[in-house]
């Protein structure tokens, strides 16, 4: 069944796109991430326009995060303190992101910026999470071992100590404000929610514990991709409501289901499997960079004249 | 004087021996939430006085379908430090979003080259390129019908116009899904022997209609609203798929 998309002004059918949405949705609710590094990519595959992706997906983030974060703050997973903490930081974040992707567009190669970003921070943060996962899994199995005590960071003795009472942390308030600052201004730069990077962070530099940390990067994730669309649909009006609709309409339900899925498995299980997705993604844009193109022109389309 | 005038205008503007004589089965396309794409058919007769020349080769027609033009910028990728990115790139100053050629026969049998120059009718020379003069810059023009042809937007289709008794023509031409909003020229031209004899111009409006109007209209003068509007039902969404799932699971 095929449906014209009034923004994109392409016609698409209806079942591949409401399956991309459910998919997307499945791995929102299950490992916290809003699933935009994703997305927007398989969009592209559809025959959407760029623009009207990444637009538009920011839009279906928006649905599934908050269908995934309405069933953690059931299981109370969500701390809304540090939520917020991260939230300040973060919309400062995007909005000298955006300053910034403007400034390296006017100089070209925002592309090349864009996709060596995502190698780099895929790479580095799979990579990360692979190997202490599959350690951690490994040390659970062994009988007798003792659970490690929680270390202490440097991040500990900095001064403006709050308490997160859902994380269980006294910690200073100045690291989370910077991890949200830099997660927003990669956000922005990257056209994504930022939860795949937000998620090792919150595990490694703030010793969050994992259940905790989804529900409250979901948090964040709303607040910071409803500010994005609101932005794409104001200056490019390249918001598809009806693409977003058909979107959405997956997504909920496959949060839902992730969320489920979520719930019934160990933290390290899931962290390897998040591991994997993110690993799998920056490979193949790795490829994609070293690879020699079967078409060495594109085409960028003007205004209409 | 006015004798020299006449004369001189009668050589400008010689009586046509052969005329066209259009149909179409639309000269509008609405753009519904079905849309999928269209059938065109166009149809006509050609006009004349005297019977046809016989020394001047068979009679052909040539029909063009021709999209709104727009500027599109074309980069070229290149292996720096082993990894491949933009280097070069082009402006064309304006190359139709849809173009399509139909002709009763291969190309060059059926139009001379000057005679292509001078009409734009062929693919490349329907494209509009002020710095064609740039070295190198026909391969960026070449790359753009490329891609277009491969995407299906840009078709040369030979001996898809029909002709009886050099007199009634028609073609089909399938406008694909994707398809852009505008007025869409088309051209019918009439050759004998490479040249141009008659040619006739009329415009297919492509119009969005209904609800696909309504989104559009509504995305371009209200942005504002319409972004809260597409957050409320996000959130709506969300929130109604939540609540649906715990009901369910109890």
């Amino acid at each position: 069944m095929q449906l014209y998309l009034p923004i994109a002004e392409v016609s698409v059918n209806i079942f591949l796109i409401l399956g991309l949405g459910g998919l997307v949705g499945v791995l929102s609710g299950m490992f916290g991430v809003g699933g935009g590094f994703l997305i927007t990519p398989l969009l592209f595959l559809a025959g959407i326009p760029p623009a009207v992706a990444v637009a538009t997906s920011t839009n279906q983030i928006v649905a599934s995060s908050f269908s995934a974060l309405l069933g953690h703050l059931r299981r109370r997973t969500v701390d809304m303190a540090m939520g917020a903490v991260l939230l300040a930081g973060g919309l400062v974040g995007s909005g000298l992101g955006i300053v910034l992707f403007n400034w390296l567009k006017a100089r070209g190669q925002v592309d090349l910026l864009v996709e060596l970003s995502y190698v780099v921070f895929l790479g580095t943060v799979g990579a990360m999470m692979f190997v202490e996962s599959v350690n951690a899994l490994v040390k659970s199995r062994r009988p007798g071992a003792r659970p490690k005590r929680r270390k202490h960071y440097w991040v500990h003795a900095l001064p403006l100590k709050m308490k997160f009472r859902v994380s269980g942390l006294y910690i200073s308030a100045i690291p989370p404000l910077l991890v949200g600052l830099s997660v927003g201004v990669l956000a922005a730069i990257m056209g994504v929610g930022g939860g795949f990077v937000m998620v090792p962070a919150m595990i490694y530099l703030l010793g969050m514990p994992t259940k905790v940390v989804i529900g409250t990067s979901l948090f964040q994730i709303i607040f910071v991709t409803a500010f994005t669309t609101m932005l794409h649909a104001v200056t490019n009006q390249t918001v598809d409501i009806a693409l977003a609709l058909l979107l959405i309409a997956g997504g909920v339900i496959g949060a839902q289901l992730g969320t489920r899925i979520g719930a019934r498995m160990k933290a390290e299980q899931l962290r390897i499997l998040l591991a994997l997705l993110v690993l799998a993604v920056c490979g193949q844009l790795a490829l994609g960079l070293v690879l020699e193109p079967s078409e060495l022109y594109e085409i960028e389309a003007g205004a209409p004249a | 004087m006015i004798r020299l005038a006449l004369v001189l205008l009668a050589l400008a503007l010689p009586a046509r021996a052969e005329e066209i004589v259009l149909g179409l089965s639309r000269d509008e396309v609405a753009i519904t939430a079905t849309f999928d794409g269209s059938d065109i058919l166009i149809f006509g007769a050609v006009r004349r006085e005297a019977p046809p020349p016989a020394e001047a080769g068979p009679l052909q027609v040539i029909v063009t379908v021709s999209g709104p033009h727009a500027p599109a910028i074309v980069r070229r990728k290149e292996r720096r430090a082993g990894i491949w990115i933009n280097t070069d790139a082009f402006e064309v100053d304006a190359a139709p979003s849809f173009y399509a050629v139909a002709t009763t026969a291969p190309m060059n049998e059926v139009l001379s080259a000057t005679e292509d120059l001078r009409h734009g009718v062929s693919t490349p020379r329907a494209i509009r390129a002020v710095g064609n003069l740039i070295p190198g810059a026909g391969t960026y023009v070449s790359a753009l019908v490329r891609i277009r042809e491969e995407a299906g937007v840009y078709r040369l289709q030979e001996g898809a116009v029909d002709l009886e008794q050099e007199t009634l023509f028609r073609t089909a031409l399938s406008l694909p899904a994707n398809l852009v909003e505008g007025n869409y020229t088309t051209r019918i031209l009439l050759t004998r022997g490479g040249a141009v004899v008659d040619s006739y111009e009329t415009v297919i409006g492509v119009q969005k209609v209904g609800i696909e109007r309504w989104l559009y209209n509504f995305a371009q003068e209200r942005a504002a609203l319409y972004g809260l509007m597409s957050l409320a039902i996000a959130i709506a969404a969300g929130w109604g798929a939540s609540v649906a799932f715990a009901g369910w699971r109890r």
